[in-house]
């Protein structure tokens, strides 16, 4: 270790906090001022959990869990969605609509004409990002609230889908699809649930370490190889646990997977690409945004072209999770479920703030709570109100800590 | 008249922005008319006028937001014209405007190289970052940590943070418009400390401004605009407060001029009774 200041650390006011315990300091000290990141969903979900468990046993059960999972990629998927919305100060009130049509366009066009199974996919897919195109140019050109677009989205495409499917109201897909068979069957081999544990934890430190290794070149202040071996033995270690506990029952499913690759994918774009970057202005200060030379219009049609997008993928999933489509896909509590999951997962609401691992994490607090609901036998009407208090928590905590941030300069 | 003379004297070489019979209308308000305006290397140019005498117009027809109805703009020494705040930008022109127009969910160093990042599909933060500190450093500038968000800076540091990223381009002219409008005593001084190390680095500076003593402190010459007209342009060494007070009110007799006077003559008798 040399004992030169790094160039980022040489102002005399920096409290200098280094190692593992500087990094617990900094989160303590970050959440006092109102960031609080992931510590409300963290905190909410060990509460849940320890609830459901105690109402329950069955709910922390293996097979349980690997539902849990399941139940989780479809809209844990259009939720990905929201969160891009919500980061530029939107909202997309139309995905369930939007995923229910997609539903229904694939079953129309995969069963009902015989159509390959990837045609059907694409079409499902081409038209969920066309909705969002056609969004996107009515917010742009005639300046209509997104919320106003969308509610009307809303209840067309629910009409739209309603008509595709007016002449049987129901479509099963066929259990031999590849499509079904991945939604429901197809689950990780052991040994690859563990390699892509380690490969996780391996890559997380990889990364790190050249990215300390550059910064230390440059004479920048960096992680010690300590710090990040820690953060990824954690990891390595939760995910070891996770993939030990599911694997006594059925295992990591495929679905799950494709979940989480798109959360990585999402995070990657969103923080490490000048695209993320302009999203994330946008939703701060969209003036500043517009004088930095940033193309607002064209960041607000890719972020609505995105979340119709997603929301298909996720029609689609849900399609293939249930093996059918009927004229009450994507309807119900699958709008304000994929909403409260983005806002839970530390998304805020007002724009500019969060991550795309806060659908992750938002996705599997709602699934929680309908799941461990399911299982005591309340029926929905208990579930919706539950399920309504929730989010009506998560964005009371989103305020408070907006307050928080503005009295502590952190807004 | 003589003062303008001078000042036209003193700019013989290295202007880098020059502007020759600028005018503008609104409709039927005219809000600017036969406007001149020279800017050398090197030179900070105070831009003053009461509410409405055209400076902010000025601004904008600079920065590219409106283009002049007429008369020309010299840049370097050939004729520009500058249809948008793209071209501006790429003439050399940086405008920091009165709002900074920063986001306050993003730390120092996106704030600086937004829209101009670094690797776009891989975002160099390594290089981002030093190339952050090389620029405050530079500017002398007082922030503790370039990877806070804007929002827990002061306003003197927001100022400074905009002022650093009008750098990034290598910019040849700076406009500051009203950098110091809604800022503390030590914040104002930082600004002015900041606008006298933009000079020493041989750039072009136009400050408008509405605070006398700010201009007097940093500013080379004073350009007064009344009701969208020039009305003087004046050396700062030798003109006094009340002289430019005097071109921006259009009148020798205001509450300024008239308590000088006061404090003169008492001044006068005093010396008078201390000599008698």
């Amino acid at each position: 270790m040399n004992t030169m200041v790094t160039t980022d650390r040489q102002d005399e006011r920096l409290q200098s906090r280094v190692g593992v315990r500087g990094a617990i300091t900094d989160v303590i000290e970050r959440a006092r001022g109102g960031d609080l990141g992931v510590i409300p969903v963290a905190v909410g979900l060990v509460v849940i959990w320890s609830v459901l468990q105690a109402l329950n046993p069955v709910f922390l059960s293996s097979a349980n869990l690997v539902n849990l999972t399941l139940e989780s990629a479809a809209v844990g998927i259009i939720a990905l969605g929201i969160v891009c919305v919500l980061l530029v100060a939107q909202i997309d009130l139309s995905v369930g609509s939007v995923s229910g049509l997609s539903g229904a366009v694939l079953g129309v066009l995969f069963v009902l004409q015989g159509l390959p199974i990837w045609v059907a996919i694409t079409a499902a897919v081409v038209m969920g990002a066309v909705i969002g195109w056609l969004y996107a140019q009515l917010f742009n050109r005639f300046g209509v609230p997104s919320f106003v677009i969308t509610l009307a989205g809303l209840l067309a495409f629910l009409g739209l889908q309603l008509y595709v499917l007016r002449t049987r109201g129901s479509i099963n897909l066929p259990f031999d699809s590849g499509l079904v068979h991945f939604a429901q069957l197809a689950f990780v081999p052991a040994w690859l649930s563990y390699t892509l544990a380690v490969l996780a934890a391996a890559g997380l430190f990889a990364s790190g370490y050249v990215h300390a290794r550059e910064r230390r070149k440059a004479g920048l202040s960096a992680n010690s190889v300590t710090m990040l071996a820690v953060r990824s033995a954690a990891l390595l270690a939760v995910l070891v646990f996770v993939v030990w506990y599911l694997g006594r029952t059925r295992g990591v499913g495929w679905m799950f997977v494709l979940f989480v690759g798109l959360v990585l994918v999402m995070h990657y774009l969103l923080s490490r690409t000048r695209w993320g970057r302009s999203v994330y202005a946008v939703g701060g200060n969209v003036e500043a945004a517009r004088r930095a030379g940033i193309n607002v219009k064209a960041v607000y049609t890719s972020v609505f072209v995105l979340c119709s997008t997603f929301a298909a993928v996720g029609g689609i999933l849900a399609a293939a999770r249930l093996a059918a489509v009927n004229q009450s896909s994507g309807g119900g509590d699958v709008n304000l479920n994929a909403i409260a999951a983005a806002v839970i997962g530390g998304t805020s609401l007002f724009g500019g703030r969060g991550t795309a691992f806060s659908a992750l994490l938002g996705i599997i607090v709602i699934q929680s709570i309908s799941s461990g609901l399911t299982l005591l036998n309340l029926d929905s009407s208990i579930r919706f109100v539950v399920t309504g208090v929730v989010l009506l928590l998560a964005v009371v905590v989103d305020s408070v800590a907006r307050k928080s941030r503005t009295s502590h300069g952190r807004a | 008249m003589t003062s303008t003379q001078q000042a036209a004297e003193q700019r013989t070489d290295g202007v880098v922005l020059s502007l020759r019979g600028i005018s503008k209308h609104f409709g039927a308000v005219a809000a600017l008319t036969d406007v001149d305006l020279d800017v050398p290397a090197g030179h900070v140019v105070a831009v003053v006028g009461d509410n409405g005498a055209g400076k902010s117009t000025l601004v904008k027809i600079l920065s590219g937001v409106h283009p002049p109805d007429s008369g020309t703009i010299c840049f370097d020494a050939k004729e520009v014209s500058i249809p948008t705040p793209a071209a501006a930008h790429r003439l050399g022109i940086a405008t920091v405007f009165q709002d900074l127009a920063l986001c306050e969910n993003l730390n120092v160093i996106q704030n600086l190289f937004l829209g101009q990042e670094v690797r776009p599909l891989r975002l160099n933060e390594v290089e981002m970052e030093t190339r952050s500190w090389d620029l405050l450093r530079q500017l002398s500038a007082k922030i503790p940590s370039v990877r806070v968000p804007v929002a827990s800076l002061s306003g003197g540091q927001r100022q400074t943070v905009a002022i650093a990223r009008s750098l990034l381009g290598e910019p040849k002219v700076i406009i500051l418009d009203e950098p110091t409008a809604a800022l503390g005593v030590a914040q104002t001084a930082e600004v002015l400390n900041l606008v006298e190390r933009l000079r020493e680095h041989g750039l072009g500076v136009i400050m408008i401004s509405h605070n006398m003593a700010d201009v007097k402190a940093v500013a080379d010459t004073v350009a007064v605009l009344r009701l969208g007209r020039n009305n003087g342009v004046f050396p700062v060494a030798d003109v006094s407060t009340e002289d430019i007070i005097a071109a921006i009110t259009g009148a020798t007799d205001n509450a300024v001029s008239q308590r000088n006077e006061r404090s003169q003559a008492r001044q006068a008798r005093d010396k008078e009774g201390l000599s008698s």
